[in-house]
C-alpha cells in the first residue's frame, strides 16, 4: 500500500450528527419574561395598583379578543394581511429587480444609487400626504406606503449581495468558460441568496410596520383601524388586543421566512449552523 | 512541434506600473514546470494571463499552436488555486462536475474522488472538509475537464506539512496518471525540484526570468536525496542572486 492510500484509508465522510438527550430547548426561555410579565400585570390591575382603563388586565384583554372573534376580527385580520400582501409583493419585486440590476452592473450603480440612498433617508410618515393627493383614501395609497417600507430593506440586501459575490468565485466560473446566463444563474444568484433572504425578511417585517402606520391614518378595516377605534371609544382592552394580534401575525411571518431561509441556506457555514 | 503552451508577455502592467517584461515561456506536453520568486514578482499575474482570467498585457499566448481566445481556456486549462473556492451551496460531487452543471458525469465524479482519496464524499457538503480535504475535492474538480495544463497557484501553502507532502505527491501523481502537463507557482523551493523538469526563477520590479534551472532526476524522487539537495541550493543562490532577502 502507498503512502497515498494509507492516508486515503482513514478519509471517511462525515457522520450524521448523533442524536443526544433532548433537553428543554432554550427557545422556550423566552417564554419566561412575557409570561412572569402577564402574571404581574394581572395582579397589578386585580389588586388595585394600576387603572384598569389605563392598563386592562391580560384576562380583559382576552376576553376582548373573544368578543372581537364573534364580530369581525378575521374580516381586520384578513384586511391587513392582504394589504401587507400586496405591498411587500409589489415592493420587494421592484426591488429584487433593480437590487439586482445596481449590483451586477456598475453602471447602474452609478445611476440609480444615489437617488435610491436619498430616497431612503425619507421618513415613511413623509409619504403619507403625497400618496393621499396622488391615489385618494382607498386601498392604493395603503398598499403603496407599505410597497416603500418593504422596497427599501429589500433593494439594499439584493444589491449588495449581489455587488459582494465572493470575486475568486466568479474567477472559477470564469474559467470553466460559462456564459452570462450561467454564471448568474448557478453563482451569482446562489452566492448572493443569504443576502437577498435577508433583505426578504427585513422588508417583511417593515410592511407591517407601514401597514399599521397606513391604516392609522385612513381605514375602515385592520388592525391598524382597531387601534385607532380602541382610542377613541377609550377601549385600551382592544387596542392591546389589536396589538397582541400584529405581534402574533409579525411573529408568524417572520418565522416563515425564517423556515424558508433555513431551508434554502442548510449548505451555509456560519456561527449557530448545525454542521 | 508547437508547444503546449507558448506565452510571450512583452509587457504587463498594473497602473501604469511595469509588472512583468519580455517573458517568454515555452511548456511541452507532459512537463512540469515550476516558477518561484519573491512574492510581487508577478509569478501569479503569470498564470492568469495563462488561464485566459487577464488579458490585458501586450504578448501572446498560444495553446497547442493557436492564439488563445475567449473561452479556449476552458478546454485546455484547470486550474488550482491556494484556497479550495469550493462552491458552498454545491455538494461535493457538484462541485466536482461544475464544468456541466447538474447534469454531471456521476461515475467520473466518483472516480475522480477516489483518485483523490474521498471515495464516499460525493454528498458531503463544502462546510464539513477540512482544510486538506477541500483541496483535494478542487484538485478532483480541476481534473474533471481532463485538462491538457493543470496551474497550480501556490496550492498547498495554506496546509499543514504532512497534508502537503501528501498533495504533493498525489499531484504528481494525478498528472502523470492524466497526462496532463504542470505550471506550478510557489514559494517552496523544495516543492519546485521535487515535483517540476524545469525550475524557472523571476526577478521582480519588472517581472521576468532570470534562470531556468533543468531538474533532471529520475521519479519518484526522495525528499532527502543529495541530488535533489543541490538542484534546491541552486536554485536558492539563483534566488539570492536577483532578490534582496
Amino acid at each position: 500500500m502507498s503512502a497515498d492510500h494509507e492516508l486515503i484509508a482513514h478519509l471517511t465522510p462525515p457522520a450524521s450528527p448523533s442524536h443526544a438527550p433532548r433537553r428543554l430547548p432554550q427557545s422556550w426561555l423566552g417564554l419566561v419574561l412575557p409570561l412572569g410579565l402577564l402574571l404581574l400585570a394581572e395582579l397589578a390591575v386585580r389588586v388595585g395598583w394600576l387603572a384598569s382603563h389605563l392598563l386592562p388586565a391580560p384576562s380583559d384583554v382576552l376576553q376582548a379578543l373573544q368578543e372581537l372573534a364573534h364580530q369581525e376580527l378575521l374580516t381586520h385580520i384578513a384586511a391587513s394581511a392582504l394589504r401587507v400582501a400586496a405591498g411587500f409583493m409589489l415592493g420587494a419585486s421592484l426591488a429584487v429587480l433593480l437590487g439586482a440590476w445596481v449590483g451586477l452592473s456598475p453602471l447602474a450603480l452609478a445611476l440609480l444609487n444615489p437617488s435610491f440612498q436619498a430616497l431612503r433617508a425619507i421618513p415613511s410618515l413623509a409619504w403619507v400626504p403625497l400618496l393621499l393627493l396622488w391615489l385618494g383614501i382607498d386601498e392604493a395609497p395603503k398598499i403603496a406606503l407599505i410597497a416603500i417600507g418593504a422596497f427599501f430593506p429589500v433593494y439594499m440586501g439584493v444589491a449588495s449581495g449581489f455587488r459582494d459575490v465572493d470575486r475568486k468565485l466568479v474567477e472559477v466560473a470564469r474559467l470553466r468558460g460559462l456564459s452570462r446566463v450561467a454564471l448568474a444563474r448557478r453563482v451569482l444568484l446562489p452566492a448572493a441568496l443569504p443576502a437577498v433572504l435577508t433583505g426578504l425578511r427585513n422588508g417583511l417585517s417593515l410592511a407591517w410596520m407601514f401597514m399599521v402606520a397606513a391604516e392609522l391614518i385612513a381605514a375602515s378595516r385592520g388592525l391598524g383601524y382597531l387601534l385607532t377605534d380602541g382610542r377613541e371609544t377609550g377601549r385600551a382592552d382592544i387596542v392591546l388586543a389589536a396589538i397582541v394580534l400584529l405581534a402574533l401575525l409579525g411573529k408568524l411571518s417572520d418565522g416563515l421566512m425564517a423556515a424558508v431561509e433555513a431551508r434554502a441556506l442548510h449548505w451555509r457555514d456560519s456561527f449557530g449552523a448545525s454542521p | 512541434m508547437s508547444a503546449l503552451l507558448d506565452l510571450r508577455v512583452r509587457r504587463k502592467a498594473y497602473a501604469g506600473k511595469t509588472v512583468l517584461r519580455d517573458v517568454h515561456l515555452r511548456l511541452d506536453a507532459g512537463e512540469v514546470l515550476a516558477l518561484v520568486g519573491a512574492s510581487g514578482c508577478g509569478k501569479s499575474t503569470l498564470l492568469r494571463i495563462v488561464s485566459g482570467l487577464d488579458g490585458d498585457f501586450e504578448g501572446q499566448v498560444q495553446l497547442d499552436g493557436q492564439p488563445q481566445q475567449r473561452g479556449m481556456a476552458s478546454r485546455y486549462v484547470g486550474c488550482v488555486f491556494q484556497e479550495p473556492r469550493l462552491f458552498p451551496w454545491l455538494t461535493v460531487a457538484r462541485n466536482v462536475g461544475f464544468d456541466v452543471g447538474p447534469n454531471f458525469d456521476a461515475e467520473r465524479v466518483s472516480a475522480l474522488l477516489a483518485e483523490v482519496g474521498l471515495a464516499g464524499f460525493e454528498e458531503v457538503w463544502p462546510k464539513q472538509l477540512s482544510g486538506g480535504q477541500a483541496q483535494r475535492v478542487a484538485i478532483a474538480r480541476a481534473l474533471y475537464a481532463r485538462p491538457r495544463l493543470l496551474l497550480l497557484d501556490e496550492p498547498f501553502s495554506a496546509v499543514d506539512a504532512f497534508t502537503r507532502i501528501k498533495l504533493q505527491a498525489l499531484v504528481a501523481e494525478l498528472a502523470h496518471r492524466h497526462g496532463s502537463s504542470l505550471l506550478l507557482v510557489t514559494h517552496d523551493v523544495e516543492e519546485a525540484v521535487l515535483l517540476s523538469d524545469r525550475v524557472l526563477v523571476l526577478e521582480a520590479a519588472p517581472g521576468r526570468i532570470a534562470r531556468s534551472v533543468e531538474i533532471s532526476l529520475a521519479r519518484p524522487r526522495a525528499r532527502d536525496g543529495g541530488a535533489l539537495a543541490s538542484l534546491r541550493s541552486e536554485v536558492l543562490e539563483a534566488l539570492h542572486a536577483v532578490h534582496v532577502f
